[in-house]
């Protein structure tokens, strides 16, 4: 991390730019936006690369890192011709600063063994969520120094936020005869 | 794989320094053991693997850690969670967009408005529809005052892990006091469901601005009793002042958010720096510390008190009149009175309760400055009246990651001091 | 004859001798005695999980004042505690602490479930919450609310109390063979023999 990068980004009365005009294609990856927010579409190969051009680029921190599984998704309409959609999908988050911009990367990361290079090594705090990602969806990130469970206990079975797992709920039984009170 | 193999494979030694000498201590359970030295052994380093919690009067909840201590001082350390995992992303699923707000308020219950407004943002921004002034205007005083009362927690439990146990009852004396507000206005003095998509659930009472000019009258007082009591004591600064330091360029790439980022100098405000609501026309300061350590951490939130209180003071005279929730057919419930006289306002009440109302498709993620951080809510809609994925990015989540490099290298006892300063809630860290 | 606080000088106790007895002693049954002070020095553990625990402080602060109770020694240590409060959900990861936390408490103990998650899993009925801390410990008092209001936190201390005090509580835990179920080991069988001091090994 260098020093330019670290310097808080200057007082502006600017509005708001949340959407960056890239066009259709940009870093190589397709380009869409949703609800006025900028998202890109790299590939899991493309992730990395996309990741470090953006870096440098100004977007300094990886805000949030999730998946969404999209099994019982009716079918997506706003995912550019290039990509075909598979199951899980890998969310990045990033945001720059000096700009304060934000832009998301969506990641088709398989149908079956979901697989996407971990970011850790630009952005070590995705540590953490890239871990929750795998605890909860099952994706695997290479790479990752700490590639464990976090949420839920380390002997559990299965992941749980995967639309094929159950709610995992008991039904609630209601007695007819009256208690006594 | 040793040192040199990592070297090779990840060329920069800055990254190899990452992976491996790093202060997260990466083991698990089974293997910690292994670390435990052996004190009959004179050639052994001594070390030792201390676990401290879940259930601990410190540790804020149910966090544990597992502490890698030479004598007093800790090495490298690892914040266990999922003690509190409640499945919240998991049960959104299951509720309609209008319960989804009762679901998100018990996840930061220190702040639960922040949650419940972040939540409401992104189904807004899904459904395309802009709420009167007058919500928005309330949405904001009301989370302003939850800040104050989430701070104010924090100023309680920070004296308390201190030892300053006096502390704690006076912050929890004017919490009372934000509370209580809080009642009249949602029914609820936790947990309100009270900011929801479309708007906020009930207008504000008759009165209420002679309730908050109260409020504003006795904080600003009580806040010159803590610094007398805490701020300007020297035991209080000896205890804090240069423990647990972080510079910029580590907070960042830790993706820490909130006071702690702010206490390294960096402003990084999103209502300043990227204004939502209507931030960019109140008159505000953001707050940043010089030094990054704990003291700098506990001075931001005290004076994120005052700037809460100044921002209230303008809303109090730029409070609209007007609806408190949209007036769109799709969204808003009929009145009351209407479903008396109207079958149709009946079954239009009975749809909107039940079945509830259709997001179009898409996925968006807004956030906001919660007491913590920056709190996002990433909503994937299908069409139907349930979210089909809702993920809530926590502060705290996050920020606990900056926990063992705080850390790493001070005596286990401002330990204690740097947890507090974290201030994490684990309803949020966990979900 | 010596000056005691409060009664002051107590010579008329002893002029009186037998003849006194019906006015300056007052005989109680040992038992309630016991069960007089249990109910009025009951220490609760710090076990807060979620938001209840907030409330649960807010209890023990300045407004609601815990301490008139004799209730505000929250300890940090189960092993001083009589009260578990079990303010909160309890994810299926924090069960085995829980139970842990609760086997070390002395007896007699006591548990309030604090709040609805606590009581039955609440509105998380998913695969990560205990639908009731019931199945692990069993609990003494329900506090119903989401989370309970002081009041009704206070309120289900003050029934405890009271069936403390009536004895209603130990009554019934004898009826069930201990409703703490503390799962004792049999003893080892050499524990049964005598050993006599110096005999043993490496001694």
């Amino acid at each position: 991390m260098t020093e330019e990068n670290a310097a808080p980004p200057e007082e502006t009365d600017q509005e708001t730019v949340e959407e960056v005009d890239l066009g259709p294609m940009a870093y190589g990856v397709p380009v869409t936006e949703s609800f006025g927010q900028t998202v890109l579409h790299p590939t899991p190969d493309q992730l990395i690369e996309t990741a470090t051009a953006l870096q440098q680029d100004g977007f300094c921190m990886v805000i949030d890192v999730t998946v969404v599984d999209y099994l019982t998704h009716p079918g997506r309409t706003d995912l550019p011709s290039a990509v075909t959609p598979q199951r899980f999908e890998v969310v990045v988050a990033l945001i720059n600063h000096q700009q304060s911009t934000r832009i998301r990367l969506r990641v088709q990361a398989g149908n079956e063994q979901p697989t996407v290079p971990s970011l850790f090594d630009l952005f070590p705090g995705t540590e953490a969520m890239e871990r929750e990602a795998w605890d909860l969806f099952g994706v695997t990130f290479t790479d990752h120094p700490d590639h464990s469970r976090i949420l839920l206990p380390d002997d559990w079975e299965g992941h749980p936020l995967r639309k094929d797992h159950g709610m995992g709920d008991i039904p609630v039984q209601f007695s007819t005869t009256v208690g006594n009170r | 794989m040793t040192s040199d193999d990592l070297t090779l494979a990840l060329g920069d030694p800055e990254r190899v320094h990452r992976r491996e000498q790093s202060a997260v201590l990466r083991v698990n359970e089974s293997d910690a053991e292994a670390l435990t030295g052996d004190p009959e052994n004179p050639e052994d380093d001594h070390r030792m693997i201390l676990n401290m919690g879940p259930q601990h009067p410190s540790t804020h909840g149910v966090l544990r850690l597992m502490l890698e201590m030479e004598g007093e001082t800790v090495l490298r350390s690892k914040p266990v969670i999922g003690y509190l995992h409640t499945g919240m992303e998991k049960t959104a699923e299951g509720l309609t967009y209008l319960q989804g707000p009762t679901n998100v308020t018990r996840m930061d219950y220190a702040a639960p408005l922040f949650s419940e407004l972040a939540f409401s943002l992104t189904v807004e921004k899904l459904l395309g529809i802009e709420v009167p002034p007058r919500a928005t205007w309330i949405r904001m005083l009301m989370c302003e005052l939850n800040r104050i009362s989430s701070h104010l927690l924090f100023q309680a439990t920070n004296g308390m892990d201190l030892g300053a146990v006096s502390m704690m009852i006076y912050g929890w004396r004017e919490r009372e006091e934000v509370l209580r507000f809080f009642e009249k206005v949602t029914g609820l003095r936790m947990n309100h469901n009270y900011i929801r998509p479309g708007g906020v659930a009930a207008d504000l009472h008759d009165g209420w601005r002679q309730d908050v000019r109260e409020l504003l009258d006795m904080l600003p007082a009580r806040l010159e009793e803590y610094d007398t009591l805490l701020t300007n004591q020297p035991i209080f600064q000896e205890r804090l002042q240069g423990v647990g330091v972080l510079n910029p360029a580590e907070a960042l790439a830790l993706s820490a958010t909130g006071p702690i980022l702010r206490s390294t100098g960096y402003s990084w405000d999103l209502r300043r720096h990227a204004p939502y609501m209507f931030y960019d026309q109140v008159d505000f300061d953001v707050v940043v510390g010089t030094w990054g350590d704990c003291f700098d951490r506990y001075a931001i939130r005290q004076n994120e008190i005052r700037e809460s209180l100044r921002i209230i003071e303008q809303i109090l005279d730029l409070m609209p009149e007007g609806d408190y929730r949209v007036q769109n057919k799709k969204v808003t419930p009929p009145p009351r009175a209407r479903i008396d006289e109207s079958m149709e306002a009946l079954i239009h009440h009975f749809k909107i309760f039940t079945e509830g109302f259709h997001v179009p498709q898409g996925e968006a993620y807004v956030a906001v400055e919660s007491p913590r951080g920056e709190l996002g809510c990433y909503i994937v809609s299908d069409g139907s009246p349930k979210p089909y994925r809702m993920h809530i990015r926590g502060p705290s989540f996050v920020n606990l990651q900056t926990l063992p490099h705080l850390m790493e290298g001070g005596l286990i006892a401002d330990g204690v001091a740097v947890i507090s300063s974290v201030d994490p809630i684990m309803g949020e860290v966990d979900r | 004859m010596p000056q005691i606080p409060i009664l002051g000088n107590t010579q008329h106790i002893a002029n009186d001798g037998l003849e006194g007895l019906d006015h300056n002693f007052v005989t109680a049954r040992i038992e309630d005695l016991v069960k007089w002070s249990r109910a009025r020095s009951c220490w609760p553990a710090t076990f807060g999980l979620a938001c209840c625990a907030l409330e649960m402080m807010a209890t023990g602060a300045a407004h609601y004042d815990l301490a008139r109770y004799g209730m505000e020694v929250f300890r940090a240590s189960p092993r001083q505690a009589d009260l578990m409060i079990v303010a909160g959900r309890v994810s299926q990861k924090m069960a085995p602490i829980l139970r842990q936390i609760y086997d070390q408490m002395m007896e007699p103990k006591w548990v309030i479930s604090m709040g609805v998650c606590a009581s039955s899993g609440g509105m998380f009925n998913n695969y990560a919450i205990v639908q009731g801390v019931d199945q692990i410990v069993p609990v003494d008092v329900y506090a119903p609310g989401c989370p309970p209001g002081p009041e009704t936190l206070m309120h289900a201390i003050l029934t405890l109390h009271e069936n403390i005090q009536s004895g209603e509580l130990t009554r019934r835990r004898d009826a069930n063979q201990g409703g703490a179920a503390i799962d004792l080991p049999p003893l080892a069988p050499a524990a049964n023999q005598s050993v006599t001091l110096g005999e043993k090994e490496g001694a």
